[in-house]
């Protein structure tokens, strides 16, 4: 099947800030064709993003896009969801912005359960300033400023969107391309808050100080340390140790989402005062 | 037909004064001295069909009603010195970006959790340089709890009309006082909205200086699309670093409101004329200053009071030319010397500036201003 990326791209936008090797990029093209098979309408359609490289995905997609402050994609796109209800709200991002400084915007969305869809790419490092640590960097990994190992846990951020109340949360990875645009598809058809993980790699920041030699390393680590999670029911708990479970991992049909209860909120306010 | 007349306080004022104004869309966190504006928004925006939430944190509020004012609805948010200290980067950030916005700072004592139900005035340099960088800064004071009614609306027709964050802070006495209040009618105080784009989608920047130095603003959703940001950013939204570019667009975002101070800022001379001791005083320290100008008055001190309304932009030209009349200037104030420092940037040394100071949570009474006259005189 072909996808019309250019009506999607912004013209004269291109080349974008993404290194060689980054996973941004096709996770952005799993948007787009995410958007494209759905008939989506760039007016209607608005992409919120916060601060590292990640969150300038917006700048290339041409729809109302809004690149915000670190860390508060999901409070200006709660705003923004709350005066246009129809509309279709996307927020995009890394894992620092959405789950460290943006985390308690992160988990209140999750708790509404606002019709809204939230792409983390976790690609476990602060990329953009040079490869500090972030939330979800694993214990004893370096990093600019975990030099001896990390002594931090790693948020698992789909369990952490599950446990806070998103209806609607998977998770694919940078390496499995074609499952990407699949599970946007889902996730922002989904009446509720959708979260879609990004399992993404950043080779200039994180591989390099991890002793992984290339790209395809990188690339075919994130194949081999995770498992389809229909695959994962017919396996031992041995061989699911160190893996990473990806596809839809939750998803909770029928309970109300947050404009529509808040139009509710209207009709007894209104009701109660004729 | 007559007007509708209630006895309400401050902060309720305050919130009945954004409905009037058309606003339809609040984000909050609670925080004293400042709650009750929530609370009646919780109340009275869903029967007009407006929407109210309340957001997790207070940079969570400030981020919602930016998000609200770029899909077109005009949105409050309320809060008190910590939560503006919380909400400074994003203030920017509408700055910058150039939202439309209402933000009500209660004051109350500080730094960090100070005195939570302390009236206090020592916000008002934070009005304009709490937020990192240059920016444009319009700042409200009113004093009485009709003034907060109408200068709320006034800060949504600033916020609207200029394209930029407007602040309106009245000190908790005035916020918490209860007071007559005569509702305008619908229409009797104009209402203003953002100039909406003439160009057809395709042709359209969100910040297009063709059409002078405030572009006109579309609403995400209303069949626009464009890109903003809070890098430094071109006409068309997209961020730049060409140092020409982002000197001018800098300088513009400034002039928005220098270049037009006169339309905002207001201020009100009581007995300033034949006066040889002027009091600079706004919020509920002036209504303290007004008695003892009268007190004065009567003892054969010519006192007069100049109360600011509009606190940023100062008018500093009015304060310059009344310096070279005046022996002195006393500034009550609950602050150390907040607003004494600005009338003192404006005079060019030509009169000396007294200060009266309370950060200890009691308001400034008239007695110590007219006992202060009495020193100066």
């Amino acid at each position: 099947m072909s996808y019309d990326y250019e009506k999607w791209i912004r013209p004269g936008k291109l080349p974008h800030i993404w290194c060689p090797g980054c996973g941004h990029g096709i996770v952005m093209k799993g948007l787009i064709r995410a958007f494209d098979t759905l008939g989506f309408k760039k007016e209607n359609t608005c992409i919120v993003s916060g601060i590292g490289c990640a969150s300038r995905l917006p700048g290339y997609i041409d729809c109302c896009t809004l690149h915000t402050a670190h860390g508060r994609a999901a409070a200006f796109a709660t705003g923004v969801k709350m005066a246009r209800p129809e509309m279709d709200v996307i927020c995009v991002g890394g894992d620092g912005d959405g789950c460290a400084i943006g985390g308690n915007h992160f988990i209140h969305m999750c708790r509404r359960n606002i019709d809204m869809t939230y792409i983390v790419m976790n690609n476990k490092i602060y990329g953009m300033t040079g490869g500090q640590f972030s939330s979800s960097t694993p214990t004893g990994a370096k990093a600019s400023t975990t030099p001896y190992g990390n002594p931090d846990p790693a948020f698992d951020i789909a369990k952490l969107a599950i446990g806070a109340g998103a209806t609607f949360v998977a998770r694919g990875t940078a390496f499995h391309a074609t499952q990407i645009d699949k599970l946007i598809v889902e996730a922002v058809q989904h009446k509720g808050m959708s979260v879609v993980e990004i399992l993404d790699d950043c080779p200039t920041t994180y591989g390099r100080r991890n002793k992984f030699k290339s790209v395809v390393e990188m690339m075919n680590n994130l194949k081999e340390t995770t498992v389809p999670v229909k695959a994962a029911e017919k396996m031992t708990p041995e061989q699911l140790q160190g893996k990473v479970l990806t596809g839809v991992l939750y998803k909770e049909e029928g309970r109300s989402d947050y404009t529509t209860e808040y139009a509710k909120v209207i009709e007894r306010a209104q009701a109660a005062k004729k | 037909m007559s007007k509708k007349v209630a006895f309400l306080q401050g902060n309720e004022a305050a919130a009945h004064g954004a409905i009037y104004a058309g606003c339809t869309f609040f984000a909050g966190y609670p925080i004293t001295p400042s709650t009750e504006i929530a609370e009646v928004c919780s109340v009275e925006l869903p029967k007009v069909g407006g929407k109210f939430i309340q957001m997790e944190d207070e940079i969570g509020a400030m981020s919602a009603v930016l998000g609200a004012s770029l899909a077109g609805a005009k949105a409050l948010t309320a809060t008190s010195g910590p939560g503006l200290s919380l909400k400074q980067e994003i203030i920017g950030y509408g700055c910058i970006a150039e939202i439309p916005v209402v933000i009500i700072d209660i004051m109350r004592g500080g730094p960090s959790t100070g005195m939570p139900t302390g009236p206090s005035q020592s916000d008002i340099m934070a009005a304009k340089w709490g937020t990192h960088g240059d920016h444009p800064a319009i700042c409200l004071v009113p004093a009485s709890v009709q003034e907060i009614f109408d200068e709320t609306v006034r800060a949504f027709n600033l916020a609207e009309k200029y394209r930029t964050p407007v602040m309106v802070m009245p000190d908790e006495i005035v916020g918490h006082m209860r007071e007559r209040i005569v509702f305008p009618e619908p229409g009797e105080i104009p209402v203003i909205d953002r100039t909406a784009p003439s160009v057809p989608p395709e042709k359209y920047k969100p910040y297009d200086t063709s059409f002078g130095d405030i572009p006109p603003l579309a609403a995400f959703g209303s069949g626009y699309k464009f890109h903003v940001t809070g890098l430094n950013k071109m006409e068309d939204g997209f961020p730049t670093t060409k140092a020409p570019i982002v000197q001018a667009e800098e300088e513009r975002q400034v002039r928005k409101v220098e270049a037009n101070k006169a339309d905002i800022m207001k201020w009100e001379e009581y007995m300033v004329d034949d006066a040889e001791i002027v009091v600079v005083a706004f919020g509920s320290t002036s209504r303290s200053a007004r008695f003892a100008v009268n007190a004065a008055r009567e003892q054969g001190i010519k006192a007069g009071l100049f109360r600011l309304i509009t606190f940023w932009p100062f008018p500093e030209e009015r304060m310059l030319e009344i310096s070279k009349k005046v022996k002195a200037f006393i500034t009550p104030e609950m602050n150390l010397g907040q607003c004494n420092g600005v009338v003192r940037g404006c005079i060019e040394g030509n009169a000396p500036v007294y200060g009266i100071y309370h950060v200890d949570g009691e308001p400034v009474n008239p007695e110590e201003i007219l006992k202060k006259m009495k020193e100066v005189k």
